[in-house]
Protein backbone atom coordinates (compact mmCIF):
# COMPACT_ATOMS: atom_id res chain seq x y z
CA UNK A 1 0.00 0.00 0.00
CA UNK A 2 2.75 2.30 1.08
CA UNK A 3 4.97 1.04 -2.54
CA UNK A 4 1.92 3.23 -4.23
CA UNK A 5 2.36 6.72 -2.39
CA UNK A 6 6.07 6.61 -2.05
CA UNK A 7 9.07 5.81 -3.49
CA UNK A 8 12.61 5.26 -3.21
CA UNK A 9 14.05 6.86 0.18
CA UNK A 10 10.84 8.35 0.54
CA UNK A 11 9.41 4.22 0.91
CA UNK A 12 12.28 3.50 3.21
CA UNK A 13 10.58 6.81 5.70
CA UNK A 14 7.26 5.51 5.12
CA UNK A 15 7.86 2.23 6.49
CA UNK A 16 10.54 3.49 9.12
CA UNK A 17 7.33 6.08 10.36
CA UNK A 18 4.74 3.51 10.48
CA UNK A 19 6.96 0.99 12.46
CA UNK A 20 7.95 3.82 15.11
CA UNK A 21 3.73 4.64 15.35
CA UNK A 22 3.25 1.39 15.92
CA UNK A 23 5.70 1.14 18.66
CA UNK A 24 4.78 4.49 20.15
CA UNK A 25 2.69 3.71 22.89
CA UNK A 26 5.79 1.01 24.24
CA UNK A 27 8.09 3.81 24.53
CA UNK A 28 5.69 7.12 25.52
CA UNK A 29 3.68 8.12 28.89
CA UNK A 30 0.42 8.15 28.31
CA UNK A 31 0.20 12.02 27.88
CA UNK A 32 2.16 11.68 24.82
CA UNK A 33 0.19 8.61 23.06
CA UNK A 34 -2.77 11.22 23.80
CA UNK A 35 -1.01 13.79 21.96
CA UNK A 36 -0.38 11.71 19.19
CA UNK A 37 -3.74 10.24 18.88
CA UNK A 38 -4.75 13.98 18.53
CA UNK A 39 -2.25 14.64 16.12
CA UNK A 40 -3.36 12.17 13.88
CA UNK A 41 -7.14 12.77 13.84
CA UNK A 42 -6.66 16.50 13.59
CA UNK A 43 -4.01 15.26 10.47
CA UNK A 44 -7.33 13.50 9.19
CA UNK A 45 -9.65 16.07 9.33
CA UNK A 46 -7.08 18.52 7.91
CA UNK A 47 -6.59 16.26 4.82
CA UNK A 48 -9.90 15.95 4.57
CA UNK A 49 -10.60 19.79 4.25
CA UNK A 50 -7.13 19.76 1.96
CA UNK A 51 -9.48 17.20 -0.77
CA UNK A 52 -11.68 20.77 -1.66
CA UNK A 53 -9.08 23.13 -0.91
CA UNK A 54 -5.79 22.30 -2.01
CA UNK A 55 -7.08 19.81 -4.84
CA UNK A 56 -10.81 21.06 -5.07
CA UNK A 57 -10.18 24.72 -5.13
CA UNK A 58 -13.06 25.28 -2.86
CA UNK A 59 -12.82 27.87 -0.50
CA UNK A 60 -14.68 25.68 2.23
CA UNK A 61 -13.17 27.66 5.35
CA UNK A 62 -15.84 26.27 7.91
CA UNK A 63 -15.03 23.10 7.58
CA UNK A 64 -14.79 22.63 11.11
CA UNK A 65 -19.04 22.10 11.32
CA UNK A 66 -18.46 18.34 9.17
CA UNK A 67 -16.20 17.19 12.00
CA UNK A 68 -18.11 18.89 14.93
CA UNK A 69 -21.09 16.88 13.71
CA UNK A 70 -19.45 13.65 13.23
CA UNK A 71 -18.60 13.89 16.63
CA UNK A 72 -21.60 14.93 17.85
CA UNK A 73 -23.88 12.43 16.07
CA UNK A 74 -21.48 9.63 17.09
CA UNK A 75 -21.74 11.06 21.03
CA UNK A 76 -25.52 11.20 20.36
CA UNK A 77 -25.55 7.75 19.33
CA UNK A 78 -23.67 6.64 22.31
CA UNK A 79 -25.37 8.25 24.83
CA UNK A 80 -28.68 8.14 23.94
CA UNK A 81 -29.37 4.75 21.76
CA UNK A 82 -29.00 1.47 22.84
CA UNK A 83 -27.41 0.22 19.46
CA UNK A 84 -24.18 -0.79 19.07
CA UNK A 85 -21.09 1.43 19.39
CA UNK A 86 -19.84 0.17 16.20
CA UNK A 87 -22.87 1.48 14.39
CA UNK A 88 -22.49 4.68 15.87
CA UNK A 89 -18.74 5.00 14.43
CA UNK A 90 -20.72 4.57 10.89
CA UNK A 91 -23.26 6.88 11.67
CA UNK A 92 -21.17 9.92 12.23
CA UNK A 93 -19.45 10.30 8.75
CA UNK A 94 -22.56 9.38 7.25
CA UNK A 95 -24.50 12.55 9.01
CA UNK A 96 -21.35 14.25 8.06
CA UNK A 97 -21.35 13.36 4.64
CA UNK A 98 -25.33 14.27 4.67
CA UNK A 99 -24.15 17.60 5.77
CA UNK A 100 -21.47 17.81 3.30
CA UNK A 101 -24.48 17.38 0.58
CA UNK A 102 -26.98 19.36 1.93
CA UNK A 103 -24.87 22.86 3.02
CA UNK A 104 -23.00 22.07 -0.75
CA UNK A 105 -26.36 22.01 -2.49
CA UNK A 106 -26.81 25.68 -1.03
CA UNK A 107 -23.24 26.44 -1.68
CA UNK A 108 -22.30 25.52 -4.74
CA UNK A 109 -24.09 28.05 -6.45
CA UNK A 110 -21.39 30.24 -5.80
CA UNK A 111 -17.77 30.39 -6.45
CA UNK A 112 -14.50 31.52 -4.64
CA UNK A 113 -15.06 33.77 -1.55
CA UNK A 114 -18.80 34.12 -2.24
CA UNK A 115 -19.05 30.51 -1.45
CA UNK A 116 -16.13 30.42 1.46
CA UNK A 117 -19.16 33.31 2.75
CA UNK A 118 -22.34 31.66 2.21
CA UNK A 119 -20.62 28.51 3.86
CA UNK A 120 -19.07 30.64 7.15
CA UNK A 121 -22.57 31.59 7.36
CA UNK A 122 -24.55 28.39 7.19
CA UNK A 123 -21.97 26.46 9.80
CA UNK A 124 -22.34 28.68 12.03
CA UNK A 125 -26.24 28.26 12.12
CA UNK A 126 -25.21 24.72 12.72
CA UNK A 127 -22.85 26.24 15.68
CA UNK A 128 -25.65 28.24 17.31
CA UNK A 129 -27.92 24.82 17.41
CA UNK A 130 -25.52 22.80 18.69
CA UNK A 131 -24.68 25.69 21.44
CA UNK A 132 -27.73 26.30 22.46
CA UNK A 133 -30.10 23.31 22.04
CA UNK A 134 -29.52 22.24 25.93
CA UNK A 135 -31.74 19.48 26.16
CA UNK A 136 -30.45 17.74 23.19
CA UNK A 137 -26.55 18.65 22.76
CA UNK A 138 -25.98 19.53 26.11
CA UNK A 139 -25.25 23.17 25.33
CA UNK A 140 -21.92 24.47 26.01
CA UNK A 141 -21.42 21.78 28.38
CA UNK A 142 -21.16 19.64 25.72
CA UNK A 143 -21.51 15.89 26.28
CA UNK A 144 -18.68 14.10 28.89
CA UNK A 145 -17.86 10.72 29.57
CA UNK A 146 -19.43 9.02 26.62
CA UNK A 147 -19.20 5.20 27.02
CA UNK A 148 -16.98 3.16 24.79
CA UNK A 149 -16.19 -0.69 23.77
CA UNK A 150 -14.18 -1.94 26.27
CA UNK A 151 -11.38 -2.67 23.76
CA UNK A 152 -11.21 1.02 23.23
CA UNK A 153 -11.37 2.45 26.97
CA UNK A 154 -8.02 1.99 27.37
CA UNK A 155 -5.70 4.51 25.61
CA UNK A 156 -4.02 2.51 23.51
CA UNK A 157 -6.33 0.76 22.49
CA UNK A 158 -7.78 4.37 21.55
CA UNK A 159 -4.62 4.86 20.04
CA UNK A 160 -4.35 2.19 17.71
CA UNK A 161 -7.71 2.31 16.95
CA UNK A 162 -6.90 5.67 15.47
CA UNK A 163 -3.98 5.08 13.97
CA UNK A 164 -5.39 1.94 11.97
CA UNK A 165 -8.43 4.34 10.80
CA UNK A 166 -6.45 7.12 10.06
CA UNK A 167 -4.37 5.05 7.79
CA UNK A 168 -7.42 3.74 6.40
CA UNK A 169 -8.68 6.93 5.51
CA UNK A 170 -5.48 7.95 4.04
CA UNK A 171 -4.80 5.15 1.42
CA UNK A 172 -8.60 6.02 0.58
CA UNK A 173 -8.04 9.77 0.19
CA UNK A 174 -4.86 9.10 -1.58
CA UNK A 175 -6.54 6.61 -3.94
CA UNK A 176 -9.28 9.41 -4.58
CA UNK A 177 -6.70 12.21 -5.61
CA UNK A 178 -4.77 10.03 -7.67
CA UNK A 179 -8.18 8.77 -9.51
CA UNK A 180 -9.76 10.02 -12.49
CA UNK A 181 -11.98 11.66 -9.91
CA UNK A 182 -8.92 13.54 -8.59
CA UNK A 183 -7.85 14.65 -11.84
CA UNK A 184 -11.12 15.95 -13.05
CA UNK A 185 -10.56 17.64 -9.64
CA UNK A 186 -7.65 19.37 -9.73
CA UNK A 187 -8.25 20.77 -13.76
CA UNK A 188 -11.54 22.10 -11.77
CA UNK A 189 -9.36 24.07 -9.33
CA UNK A 190 -6.73 25.04 -12.05
CA UNK A 191 -9.56 26.38 -14.60
CA UNK A 192 -13.22 25.77 -14.26
CA UNK A 193 -14.45 26.86 -17.05
CA UNK A 194 -11.91 25.03 -19.41
CA UNK A 195 -13.29 21.93 -17.41
CA UNK A 196 -16.70 22.43 -18.28
CA UNK A 197 -15.44 23.21 -21.83
CA UNK A 198 -14.05 19.31 -21.80
CA UNK A 199 -17.18 18.21 -21.04
CA UNK A 200 -17.02 17.60 -16.56
CA UNK A 201 -20.12 18.82 -14.87
CA UNK A 202 -18.16 21.01 -12.96
CA UNK A 203 -20.78 21.91 -9.73
CA UNK A 204 -21.29 17.72 -9.37
CA UNK A 205 -18.01 16.83 -9.50
CA UNK A 206 -17.35 19.84 -6.51
CA UNK A 207 -20.72 18.71 -4.95
CA UNK A 208 -19.44 14.88 -4.52
CA UNK A 209 -15.70 16.16 -3.47
CA UNK A 210 -17.58 18.04 -0.41
CA UNK A 211 -19.65 14.79 0.42
CA UNK A 212 -16.64 13.07 0.74
CA UNK A 213 -14.62 15.54 2.59
CA UNK A 214 -17.17 15.88 4.86
CA UNK A 215 -17.31 12.21 5.54
CA UNK A 216 -13.59 12.01 6.32
CA UNK A 217 -14.33 14.94 8.47
CA UNK A 218 -17.01 12.60 10.16
CA UNK A 219 -14.71 9.95 10.38
CA UNK A 220 -12.53 12.63 12.28
CA UNK A 221 -14.93 13.62 14.89
CA UNK A 222 -15.73 10.08 15.92
CA UNK A 223 -12.06 9.36 16.47
CA UNK A 224 -12.11 12.68 18.45
CA UNK A 225 -14.68 11.12 20.52
CA UNK A 226 -12.99 7.50 20.92
CA UNK A 227 -9.71 9.57 22.28
CA UNK A 228 -11.12 12.30 24.13
CA UNK A 229 -14.79 10.60 25.33
CA UNK A 230 -15.89 14.56 25.21
CA UNK A 231 -17.43 16.85 22.65
CA UNK A 232 -18.17 20.05 22.63
CA UNK A 233 -19.45 23.16 20.86
CA UNK A 234 -16.01 24.37 20.24
CA UNK A 235 -15.76 21.62 17.95
CA UNK A 236 -17.75 23.85 15.44
CA UNK A 237 -16.73 26.78 16.00
CA UNK A 238 -14.88 28.88 13.46
CA UNK A 239 -11.64 29.37 15.38
CA UNK A 240 -11.27 25.83 14.65
CA UNK A 241 -12.03 25.85 11.51
CA UNK A 242 -9.29 28.51 10.87
CA UNK A 243 -6.86 26.62 12.54
CA UNK A 244 -7.56 23.40 10.22
CA UNK A 245 -7.04 26.05 6.78
CA UNK A 246 -3.63 26.99 8.45
CA UNK A 247 -2.35 23.53 8.74
CA UNK A 248 -3.34 23.10 5.06
CA UNK A 249 -1.06 26.19 4.33
CA UNK A 250 1.39 25.75 6.92
CA UNK A 251 2.38 22.36 5.76
CA UNK A 252 1.42 22.85 2.16
CA UNK A 253 -1.87 22.43 0.41
CA UNK A 254 -0.33 21.28 -2.69
CA UNK A 255 1.00 18.06 -1.17
CA UNK A 256 -0.60 15.44 -0.16
CA UNK A 257 0.97 14.45 3.43
CA UNK A 258 1.05 18.44 4.18
CA UNK A 259 -1.75 18.97 6.29
CA UNK A 260 -0.74 16.23 8.50
CA UNK A 261 2.29 17.92 9.06
CA UNK A 262 0.67 21.07 9.06
CA UNK A 263 -1.65 19.41 12.10
CA UNK A 264 1.65 17.92 13.90
CA UNK A 265 3.41 21.55 14.06
CA UNK A 266 0.75 23.49 14.99
CA UNK A 267 -0.20 20.66 17.90
CA UNK A 268 2.94 20.59 18.94
CA UNK A 269 3.31 23.91 19.46
CA UNK A 270 -0.33 24.60 21.43
CA UNK A 271 0.87 21.84 23.55
CA UNK A 272 4.11 22.47 24.27
CA UNK A 273 4.78 26.38 23.78
CA UNK A 274 1.46 27.25 25.78
CA UNK A 275 3.18 25.72 29.03
CA UNK A 276 5.81 28.77 28.92
CA UNK A 277 3.80 30.94 27.38
CA UNK A 278 -0.23 31.27 26.98
CA UNK A 279 0.73 33.60 23.83
CA UNK A 280 1.45 30.40 21.76
CA UNK A 281 -0.75 31.91 19.01
CA UNK A 282 2.27 34.47 18.43
CA UNK A 283 4.64 32.15 17.64
CA UNK A 284 2.42 30.29 15.55
CA UNK A 285 1.86 34.12 13.85
CA UNK A 286 5.07 34.59 13.18
CA UNK A 287 5.82 30.93 11.83
CA UNK A 288 3.13 31.74 9.37
CA UNK A 289 4.44 34.82 8.84
CA UNK A 290 7.82 33.12 7.57
CA UNK A 291 6.21 29.94 5.71
CA UNK A 292 4.03 32.90 3.70
CA UNK A 293 7.21 34.84 2.64
CA UNK A 294 9.31 32.25 2.35
CA UNK A 295 7.89 28.28 1.89
CA UNK A 296 4.92 29.33 0.19
CA UNK A 297 4.05 26.10 -0.85
CA UNK A 298 4.35 25.03 2.50
CA UNK A 299 6.80 23.14 4.62
CA UNK A 300 6.23 19.67 2.88
CA UNK A 301 5.77 21.86 -0.67
CA UNK A 302 9.53 23.27 0.04
CA UNK A 303 10.96 20.02 1.34
CA UNK A 304 9.04 18.00 -1.90
CA UNK A 305 10.66 21.06 -4.40
CA UNK A 306 13.98 20.53 -3.25
CA UNK A 307 14.01 16.51 -3.58
CA UNK A 308 12.28 16.99 -6.55
CA UNK A 309 14.78 19.95 -8.37
CA UNK A 310 17.04 17.18 -9.56
CA UNK A 311 14.69 15.60 -11.37
CA UNK A 312 12.85 18.94 -13.05
CA UNK A 313 15.83 20.85 -14.01
CA UNK A 314 17.13 18.48 -17.12
CA UNK A 315 13.65 19.12 -18.35
CA UNK A 316 13.77 22.85 -18.96
CA UNK A 317 17.11 22.28 -20.21
CA UNK A 318 16.12 19.55 -22.88
CA UNK B 1 -23.98 21.21 -39.79
CA UNK B 2 -23.75 24.27 -37.31
CA UNK B 3 -26.65 26.90 -37.86
CA UNK B 4 -26.61 30.40 -35.82
CA UNK B 5 -29.74 32.55 -36.47
CA UNK B 6 -29.74 35.73 -35.79
CA UNK B 7 -28.22 35.60 -32.49
CA UNK B 8 -27.90 38.18 -29.73
CA UNK B 9 -26.05 38.83 -26.94
CA UNK B 10 -25.98 42.16 -24.68
CA UNK B 11 -23.30 43.70 -22.08
CA UNK B 12 -25.34 46.33 -19.55
CA UNK B 13 -27.19 47.49 -22.43
CA UNK B 14 -23.69 47.17 -24.80
CA UNK B 15 -24.67 44.58 -28.06
CA UNK B 16 -21.67 42.71 -28.28
CA UNK B 17 -23.38 40.50 -30.82
CA UNK B 18 -26.48 41.81 -32.76
CA UNK B 19 -28.24 40.09 -34.61
CA UNK B 20 -25.44 37.30 -36.17
CA UNK B 21 -25.53 34.97 -38.46
CA UNK B 22 -23.02 31.93 -39.24
CA UNK B 23 -23.70 28.60 -41.33
CA UNK B 24 -20.98 26.01 -41.56
CA UNK B 25 -21.45 22.80 -43.47
CA UNK B 26 -19.33 19.20 -42.86
CA UNK B 27 -15.91 19.77 -43.42
CA UNK B 28 -15.30 23.16 -43.93
CA UNK B 29 -13.05 25.22 -42.36
CA UNK B 30 -14.84 28.44 -42.18
CA UNK B 31 -12.93 31.76 -40.28
CA UNK B 32 -14.87 34.72 -38.61
CA UNK B 33 -13.02 38.04 -38.67
CA UNK B 34 -13.67 41.34 -38.15
CA UNK B 35 -12.13 44.28 -36.33
CA UNK B 36 -11.55 43.95 -32.59
CA UNK B 37 -14.58 43.94 -30.33
CA UNK B 38 -16.33 42.96 -33.31
CA UNK B 39 -17.82 39.78 -30.95
CA UNK B 40 -15.79 36.83 -32.16
CA UNK B 41 -14.61 35.69 -29.13
CA UNK B 42 -18.35 36.24 -27.64
CA UNK B 43 -20.10 34.73 -30.32
CA UNK B 44 -18.13 31.67 -29.95
CA UNK B 45 -18.80 31.75 -26.05
CA UNK B 46 -22.55 31.96 -27.21
CA UNK B 47 -22.25 29.09 -29.21
CA UNK B 48 -20.30 26.68 -26.66
CA UNK B 49 -23.07 27.50 -23.80
CA UNK B 50 -20.17 29.67 -21.95
CA UNK B 51 -22.89 32.70 -22.61
CA UNK B 52 -26.58 32.48 -22.83
CA UNK B 53 -27.87 34.86 -25.66
CA UNK B 54 -30.27 36.99 -25.23
CA UNK B 55 -32.09 35.86 -28.49
CA UNK B 56 -31.62 33.85 -31.14
CA UNK B 57 -30.75 29.88 -31.98
CA UNK B 58 -27.93 27.72 -32.26
CA UNK B 59 -28.65 24.60 -33.97
CA UNK B 60 -26.24 21.87 -34.33
CA UNK B 61 -26.76 18.53 -36.66
CA UNK B 62 -30.32 20.02 -36.74
CA UNK B 63 -30.58 19.78 -33.36
CA UNK B 64 -31.14 22.70 -30.96
CA UNK B 65 -28.28 23.27 -28.59
CA UNK B 66 -29.28 27.26 -27.20
CA UNK B 67 -28.48 27.58 -24.04
CA UNK B 68 -27.13 23.41 -23.01
CA UNK B 69 -24.07 24.53 -20.25
CA UNK B 70 -20.55 23.81 -21.85
CA UNK B 71 -20.66 20.05 -20.56
CA UNK B 72 -23.45 19.49 -22.09
CA UNK B 73 -22.52 21.06 -25.41
CA UNK B 74 -19.12 19.56 -25.46
CA UNK B 75 -20.46 16.02 -25.20
CA UNK B 76 -22.14 16.80 -28.77
CA UNK B 77 -18.70 16.40 -29.67
CA UNK B 78 -18.27 20.46 -30.13
CA UNK B 79 -14.67 21.41 -28.58
CA UNK B 80 -13.11 24.84 -28.36
CA UNK B 81 -9.68 26.08 -27.96
CA UNK B 82 -9.45 30.00 -26.22
CA UNK B 83 -8.20 33.04 -27.02
CA UNK B 84 -6.43 33.62 -23.55
CA UNK B 85 -4.51 30.28 -22.90
CA UNK B 86 -7.03 28.07 -20.61
CA UNK B 87 -5.18 25.39 -19.51
CA UNK B 88 -4.59 24.06 -16.57
CA UNK B 89 -1.48 25.41 -15.10
CA UNK B 90 -0.63 22.97 -12.08
CA UNK B 91 -0.84 19.69 -13.85
CA UNK B 92 1.56 18.56 -16.92
CA UNK B 93 0.90 17.91 -19.96
CA UNK B 94 0.28 15.09 -20.03
CA UNK B 95 -2.53 15.05 -17.76
CA UNK B 96 -3.97 17.81 -19.35
CA UNK B 97 -4.71 16.13 -22.49
CA UNK B 98 -5.43 13.11 -20.25
CA UNK B 99 -8.36 14.94 -18.35
CA UNK B 100 -9.56 16.00 -21.29
CA UNK B 101 -9.87 12.25 -22.42
CA UNK B 102 -11.20 10.92 -19.80
CA UNK B 103 -13.88 13.15 -18.96
CA UNK B 104 -15.07 12.43 -22.94
CA UNK B 105 -15.04 8.72 -21.74
CA UNK B 106 -17.53 9.56 -18.74
CA UNK B 107 -14.13 8.00 -16.09
CA UNK B 108 -14.50 11.29 -13.84
CA UNK B 109 -16.47 9.27 -11.50
CA UNK B 110 -14.12 6.56 -11.14
CA UNK B 111 -12.89 7.26 -7.94
CA UNK B 112 -10.67 3.94 -6.36
CA UNK B 113 -8.28 3.27 -9.93
CA UNK B 114 -5.35 5.44 -10.40
CA UNK B 115 -5.37 7.94 -13.62
CA UNK B 116 -1.74 6.45 -14.21
CA UNK B 117 -3.47 3.26 -15.60
CA UNK B 118 -6.17 5.19 -18.10
CA UNK B 119 -6.54 5.89 -21.53
CA UNK B 120 -2.66 6.25 -21.58
CA UNK B 121 -2.70 5.23 -25.10
CA UNK B 122 -5.35 7.82 -26.76
CA UNK B 123 -3.58 10.41 -25.12
CA UNK B 124 -0.01 9.85 -26.28
CA UNK B 125 -2.21 9.55 -29.95
CA UNK B 126 -2.93 12.94 -29.14
CA UNK B 127 -0.30 14.42 -28.08
CA UNK B 128 1.87 12.80 -30.89
CA UNK B 129 -0.64 13.90 -33.74
CA UNK B 130 0.31 17.79 -32.10
CA UNK B 131 3.92 17.58 -31.30
CA UNK B 132 3.74 17.68 -27.57
CA UNK B 133 4.95 14.34 -27.00
CA UNK B 134 8.61 15.35 -26.07
CA UNK B 135 7.40 17.60 -24.16
CA UNK B 136 4.77 15.36 -22.30
CA UNK B 137 5.96 15.64 -18.69
CA UNK B 138 6.50 19.17 -18.11
CA UNK B 139 3.94 20.85 -16.23
CA UNK B 140 2.35 24.04 -18.32
CA UNK B 141 4.13 26.87 -16.47
CA UNK B 142 7.36 26.02 -18.04
CA UNK B 143 5.87 25.57 -21.86
CA UNK B 144 6.27 28.72 -24.23
CA UNK B 145 3.06 30.51 -25.31
CA UNK B 146 2.99 28.62 -29.09
CA UNK B 147 3.04 25.41 -27.22
CA UNK B 148 0.47 26.16 -24.69
CA UNK B 149 -1.44 27.25 -27.87
CA UNK B 150 -1.13 23.90 -29.48
CA UNK B 151 -1.80 22.31 -25.95
CA UNK B 152 -5.15 24.13 -25.95
CA UNK B 153 -5.81 22.40 -29.23
CA UNK B 154 -4.83 19.29 -27.86
CA UNK B 155 -7.02 19.69 -24.96
CA UNK B 156 -10.14 20.37 -27.68
CA UNK B 157 -9.04 17.18 -29.42
CA UNK B 158 -9.45 14.75 -26.23
CA UNK B 159 -12.94 15.40 -26.38
CA UNK B 160 -13.25 13.94 -30.03
CA UNK B 161 -14.82 16.28 -31.64
CA UNK B 162 -16.59 16.37 -34.67
CA UNK B 163 -16.32 20.11 -34.40
CA UNK B 164 -13.54 22.33 -33.54
CA UNK B 165 -13.83 25.77 -32.54
CA UNK B 166 -10.62 27.59 -32.24
CA UNK B 167 -10.19 31.03 -31.27
CA UNK B 168 -7.56 33.13 -32.25
CA UNK B 169 -5.50 30.13 -32.63
CA UNK B 170 -2.11 31.69 -33.66
CA UNK B 171 -2.34 34.82 -31.57
CA UNK B 172 1.00 35.97 -30.04
CA UNK B 173 2.90 32.99 -31.67
CA UNK B 174 6.59 33.40 -33.54
CA UNK B 175 6.57 32.72 -37.22
CA UNK B 176 7.90 29.93 -37.02
CA UNK B 177 5.34 27.97 -34.60
CA UNK B 178 2.33 30.08 -37.27
CA UNK B 179 3.79 27.83 -39.62
CA UNK B 180 3.31 24.41 -37.42
CA UNK B 181 0.01 25.76 -36.21
CA UNK B 182 -1.17 26.22 -39.54
CA UNK B 183 0.04 22.82 -40.56
CA UNK B 184 -1.62 21.13 -37.94
CA UNK B 185 -4.74 22.92 -38.66
CA UNK B 186 -4.63 21.70 -42.22
CA UNK B 187 -4.30 17.83 -41.06
CA UNK B 188 -7.14 18.17 -38.27
CA UNK B 189 -9.22 19.18 -41.20
CA UNK B 190 -7.86 16.86 -43.73
CA UNK B 191 -6.49 13.78 -42.54
CA UNK B 192 -9.36 13.58 -39.32
CA UNK B 193 -12.05 15.44 -41.43
CA UNK B 194 -12.69 17.72 -38.81
CA UNK B 195 -15.27 20.76 -38.85
CA UNK B 196 -13.43 23.76 -37.89
CA UNK B 197 -14.55 26.91 -37.21
CA UNK B 198 -12.14 29.70 -36.17
CA UNK B 199 -11.39 33.29 -35.56
CA UNK B 200 -8.09 34.96 -36.55
CA UNK B 201 -6.30 38.49 -37.36
CA UNK B 202 -4.22 37.79 -39.65
CA UNK B 203 -5.41 37.70 -43.37
CA UNK B 204 -2.40 35.26 -45.08
CA UNK B 205 -3.55 32.79 -42.39
CA UNK B 206 -7.52 33.46 -42.87
CA UNK B 207 -7.39 33.56 -47.06
CA UNK B 208 -4.71 30.82 -46.73
CA UNK B 209 -6.59 27.72 -45.15
CA UNK B 210 -10.46 28.91 -44.75
CA UNK B 211 -13.18 27.55 -47.35
CA UNK B 212 -15.64 30.09 -46.48
CA UNK B 213 -15.07 33.65 -43.94
CA UNK B 214 -17.68 35.28 -42.22
CA UNK B 215 -17.17 38.93 -41.27
CA UNK B 216 -18.54 40.57 -38.30
CA UNK B 217 -18.53 44.22 -37.68
CA UNK B 218 -20.01 45.62 -34.57
CA UNK B 219 -21.28 42.17 -33.80
CA UNK B 220 -23.50 41.75 -37.02
CA UNK B 221 -22.68 39.68 -39.48
CA UNK B 222 -21.67 41.52 -42.68
CA UNK B 223 -21.11 39.27 -45.31
CA UNK B 224 -20.71 35.17 -45.54
CA UNK B 225 -18.87 33.71 -48.29
CA UNK B 226 -15.93 32.05 -50.32
CA UNK B 227 -12.48 34.02 -49.69
CA UNK B 228 -13.10 36.25 -53.37
CA UNK B 229 -16.81 37.64 -52.69
CA UNK B 230 -15.36 38.61 -49.21
CA UNK B 231 -12.45 40.14 -50.69
CA UNK B 232 -14.31 42.09 -53.26
CA UNK B 233 -17.34 43.17 -50.87
CA UNK B 234 -17.87 46.79 -50.40
CA UNK B 235 -18.87 46.71 -46.88
CA UNK B 236 -15.46 44.65 -45.53
CA UNK B 237 -13.56 47.37 -47.84
CA UNK B 238 -15.44 49.97 -45.82
CA UNK B 239 -15.00 48.31 -42.30
CA UNK B 240 -10.79 47.30 -42.77
CA UNK B 241 -10.18 50.45 -44.70
CA UNK B 242 -12.63 52.98 -44.40
CA UNK B 243 -14.08 54.22 -47.84
CA UNK B 244 -12.25 52.91 -50.58
CA UNK B 245 -12.45 51.03 -53.64
CA UNK B 246 -9.36 48.78 -53.41
CA UNK B 247 -9.78 44.93 -53.13
CA UNK B 248 -8.75 44.13 -49.73
CA UNK B 249 -5.14 42.87 -49.69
Amino acid sequence: MLQSMLRGKGLIWGYAGLIILFLLPLILPRFYIYIVSIILLTGLLATSLNLVLGYGGIFQFHHAVFYGVGAYATALMLTRTGLSPWISFIVGPIVSAALGLIMGMICIRLSKLYFAMLQISLGSLVWIIVYRWYSFTGGDDGIHGIPLPEILSSPNGAYYFTLIITLICFLIMYKIVKSPFGSALQGIRDNPVRSEMIGINVKRHQLLALIIAGFFAGVAGFLFVVVDTTVFPDMLFWTLSLEICIMCLLGGWFSFFGPMLGAAIIIVLRTFVSTFTSYWTLVLGILMMFVIFFLPNGVLGYVEEKLHKGLIEPVIKE
Amino acid sequence: MLEVKSISKSFDGFKAVNNANLEVEKGEIVAVIGPNGAGKTTLFNLITGILKPDNGKVFFKGEDITGLHPYQVCRKRISRSFQIVNVFQRLTVFENVQVSVLSRQKKTWNLFTPSTKLVIKETNEILESVGLIKKKNRTTALLSHGDRKVLEIAMALGGNPEFLILDEPTAGMAPEETARCIELIKHLSEKLGLTILFCEHDMEIVFGIANRIMVMVRGATIVQGGCDEVRCNQAVQDAYLGRSDVCLM
